[in-house]
Parts: C-alpha cells; structure tokens; sequence
C-alpha cells in the first residue's frame, strides 16, 4: 500500500470508531459539510489519527484541511518525515 | 465585513430565543461579593471567579482611594514608552516575594501576561505544546509567536510524552504549557506526573495559575504548591481578576535575564500598564490572601458543599470538588433554558458553550466564593434540584430530599 492508502485506511477506520463514517468516504468528502466534524471535534478527530499514526501535525497546519484529501496530504507529509 | 459574523448570530438567536441574552447579562447594581441585582431583583452570584470575596474588602477599596488621589486615576501609556510608576516595581516585588520566585513581571491583563509570555518565550525553531482543554488565551499567545504548537490530550502525561519524543531529535527548545486548575470542568493538571515527562525530556515547564492562585497550596501559590513541585515549574503566569479581585496579570520565574521579556513581550510593550488604583488593591489583596489563610478553608468547604449537595440531589458531576463545580448538560437548548430559569429562580450562574468547553459540550459553570455563607449555599442547591428536576435532568425522589 502507498503512503496515501495507508493514511486514508486509517482515516476511515478512525470514523467508523467514532461512529461518524455517515456517507462513503473519498477524497473531496468535507470533514464539516459531509461529515459534520465541527472545529472542535475534527481538532480532537485528528489528535485521534496522530496517535494512530505516531505522528505529530502542527496546529498550524490544521487551518487549511477542510476535506479528507487534505488531511490525507498533511498526514502524508507528517509520516514521511517520521518515517 | 461582518457577514461571516452571519452563523455567530443566527447561533446567538438561537440562544436568545428561549430568554434573555446569557452574554448580554447588565446588572443594575452590585450588591456584594455574593449579590447584585438584576432586572430590579436580588440575584444569588454563583459564577464570578471571586474565589476569596476580596472585592469589598475594605483595605483593598481604602489603598485603592488613596493611590488615585495620590497618583491619579490611569498611567496614561506603557512602562516601556511611558515610564514605570513605583507602585508597578513594588508590587512586582511584593508578587515574587509571595511566590517565592527571583523576578515577577505584572502584564494589564491575564489575558496579556499569556499573550505576551507564550510568544515572545517560544521564538522560531521552539516548540510549544499545549494541553488540548487550554485557555483561548493560551492558545492566542502561542498564535502570536512563531513556535510550533502542537496540543496534547487533555491531563494525559502519555500522550505528551510521546510527543515530546517524536520531537526529541529536532532543535529547539520544548515548552510545555499547562493549567493549575482548568477553569470549565474545575479539574486540575496531574502535575507531579508530567513534571516527570518534563524531567525526561529536558523540556521547559509553564503553569497558568489563573484558577489555582489564593486556592490552592497551604499558602494559596496554587497548584505547584499543593503538590510539591514548584521546583519543576519554570514560569508561572496568573491573573489578578479572580482570587485577587481586580484585573491585570503576571508572569513570574528565577532566571535572571527576565528583564529581556519586557522588551520582547508585545502584550506588555504596547498597551498602558495597570493603573494606581489597581496596583494599590492588588498589592493589599496580596497582603490579605497571606493574613488569611482562613479565607481558603472557608472557599474549600464551600465547594465541597455545593458539590455534596448536588450530587445527592442527583446530578451528575465532572470533576472533583473544587470552587469551580460544572453540570454537563444534555444539549444546548437544555443548557439555555436550565440557565434561564435558574436566574428566574435568583441564582446566576455562567453558561458555557461550545468551542469554549472541553468537546464543545455545554456547561452550566458555578465557582464558589469564600464570601457565600452555608445558607446562601443551601439556596443555590435547592434552586438548582427544583430546575434540575422540572427539566427532567435529576430523579423528582433524589432531588426531593434536598429541597
Ligand atoms: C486559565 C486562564 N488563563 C488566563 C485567563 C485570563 O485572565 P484575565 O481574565 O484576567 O485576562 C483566564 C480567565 O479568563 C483563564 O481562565
């Protein structure tokens, strides 16, 4: 598996932990809009894929992911640089 | 330029449907430390972060009087551009000399002393990390500066070690940020535990008293003083808004080149420091909150009242007894109306909505004061089981018992 299936593997299973893999998961799926992942719960959604993954996202980089390809890019980049 | 305020208002209408405005409240006269009167009645004050009552204390109120007809009633300016009066050195001395520390440093605000500590501390290449159920103002501060800012799961020293060790091999120093006792839920930092990570991985320790200062330790330092490990603390910020009843904030700590922070915190550079006035009553609520230390009992024993007594009414608390006691309420509309009618009731209490609060759940938030008397405690339980129970939140048999 690529790096991005991994990630995206993972994303989807931490949703369904959650109970919030509420429609088919893709790419361009809006973590607010698709998801209903408010700021709050999307901050504490991807403090759950940090652990997962051992990895550590900047909050700096958390403003600009707005749908799963872009939690899928910065996790991508944060393994990469911890593997 | 307002339209993105658009979704705030149509949540605040929301809000306002079912009464009045919970951020709007104007009361029309204060009474005491313990009550005011709003909309022409007597109103009980259960949510005021006026832990130790110091509000009214009569050598507070006469230093304040005497430092504006001495000194006038504002500085006018910044210590930096405008001139430190003597009243800011003294009290600063007189911080440190409480705290134990070298060196104290007095910010306009609490809100400022993080602001201006976190991002002029944590430069470019540093590292901060935050807990999650953080202060806005913590977070704001670490906004403004040019650290990287990671968060940490709430109170868990796991989670932080782990991450300081992701960052063990890049430069840069680690500055770990934590509250004495978080001011939604009332719970506090277990700090003797993460002073070990500390420890561990070489990093940097700030603890914001805000909550904790006047409240805890035996001689009311805050957190780090009831459990031993002030030591381990490297900086410590707080405010002067609670326990201290007036306003400003602080940072205070034992390395020498402190002097350096007063022209690298923006948040103390470019606003006017803290007038007379408010010099002079802080100073003197120092002196008090150290005569006193009855004060701290009394607040103890009010919070261990207020929640034994909703627990056996039936409620279903979070943290600990402390004089910061939370209801998590089922929903927002729940939460409204609980407070609406609680203040129908006489009794005033903070709703606190999501994002402020941990998961953004609603909270019906109280804090005790020293100055609440065992009755106008006793009060506030009853008022609080009857609302309780009309809104189906407790059983009618449990809440009966108490009201
Ligand atoms: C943890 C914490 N830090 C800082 C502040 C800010 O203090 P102030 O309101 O005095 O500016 C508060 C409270 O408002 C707080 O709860």
């Amino acid at each position: 598996m690529s790096d991005e299936q991994l990630v995206l593997h993972e994303i989807t299973s931490a949703l369904e932990e959650l109970g919030k893999r509420t429609v088919p998961v893709t790419m361009e799926t809006s973590l607010l809009h698709d998801l209903s992942l408010d700021s709050v719960t999307a901050l504490d959604f991807i403090m759950q894929l940090e652990t997962r993954l051992d990895i550590i996202i900047p909050m700096d980089g958390m403003a600009e992911i707005e749908t799963i390809g872009d939690l899928v890019g910065v996790l991508t980049r944060s393994t990469s640089k911890a593997g | 330029m307002l339209a993105r305020f658009r979704a705030l208002r149509s949540d605040l209408a929301m809000v306002t449907t079912v009464g009045r405005d919970p951020f709007g409240v104007a009361f029309d006269a204060i009474l005491s430390a313990t009550e005011a009167i709003l909309d022409g009645k007597r109103v009980l004050l259960l949510g005021t972060n006026n832990y130790l009552g110091l509000t009214f204390d009569q050598d507070c109120i006469d230093s304040a009087v005497a430092a504006t007809m001495a000194q006038g009633t504002g500085t006018t300016g910044s210590r930096i551009a405008n001139g430190t009066y003597g009243g800011h050195a003294a009290l600063e001395q007189r911080l440190a000399r409480f705290l134990g520390r070298r060196h104290a440093m007095v910010f306009t605000t609490g809100y400022q002393a993080n602001l201006g500590t976190l991002s002029a501390l944590a430069g470019r290449g540093d590292h901060l990390l935050l807990d999650a159920d953080s202060h806005a103002s913590i977070y704001d501060g670490a906004k403004l500066g040019n650290a990287q800012v990671t968060r940490f799961r709430h109170n868990d020293p796991d989670d932080l070690r782990r991450r300081l060790r992701l960052l063990a091999d890049q430069p840069g120093e680690k500055l770990i940020v934590l509250e004495g006792i978080y001011s939604m839920l009332g719970d506090t930092a277990p700090l003797r535990e993460m002073v070990e990570v500390k420890r561990e991985a070489g990093a940097w320790l700030l603890v914001d008293e805000a909550h904790s200062l006047g409240v805890l330790g035996a001689h009311g330092r805050g957190l780090a003083e009831a459990e031993g490990v002030e030591a381990d603390v490297d900086f410590v910020v707080g405010t002067f808004s609670k326990s201290l009843g007036a306003i400003g904030g602080f940072c205070a700590f034992d390395l020498d080149d402190f002097d350096s922070l007063r022209v690298a915190a923006r948040a103390y550079m470019f606003t006017a420091s803290l007038p007379p006035s408010i010099v002079a009553s802080v100073f003197q609520a120092i002196e008090a909150m150290e005569a006193q230390p009855q004060l701290r009992d009394t607040l103890r024993r009010n919070g261990q009242h207020l929640h034994a007594g909703l627990a056996a009414a039936g409620f279903a608390l979070g943290a600990m007894p402390s004089p910061i006691v939370s209801l998590p309420m089922p929903d927002r509309e729940t939460a409204i109306r609980f407070w609406n009618q609680l203040l129908d009731a006489g009794v005033y209490t903070n709703l606190a909505l999501g994002p402020a609060t941990p998961g953004g759940k609603p909270l019906l938030r109280m804090s005790v004061s020293a100055a609440l008397t065992p009755a106008q405690i006793e009060t506030a339980i009853a008022a609080l089981a009857q609302t309780g129970q009309r809104l189906g939140l407790v059983a009618a048999g449990l809440a009966a018992v108490e009201s």
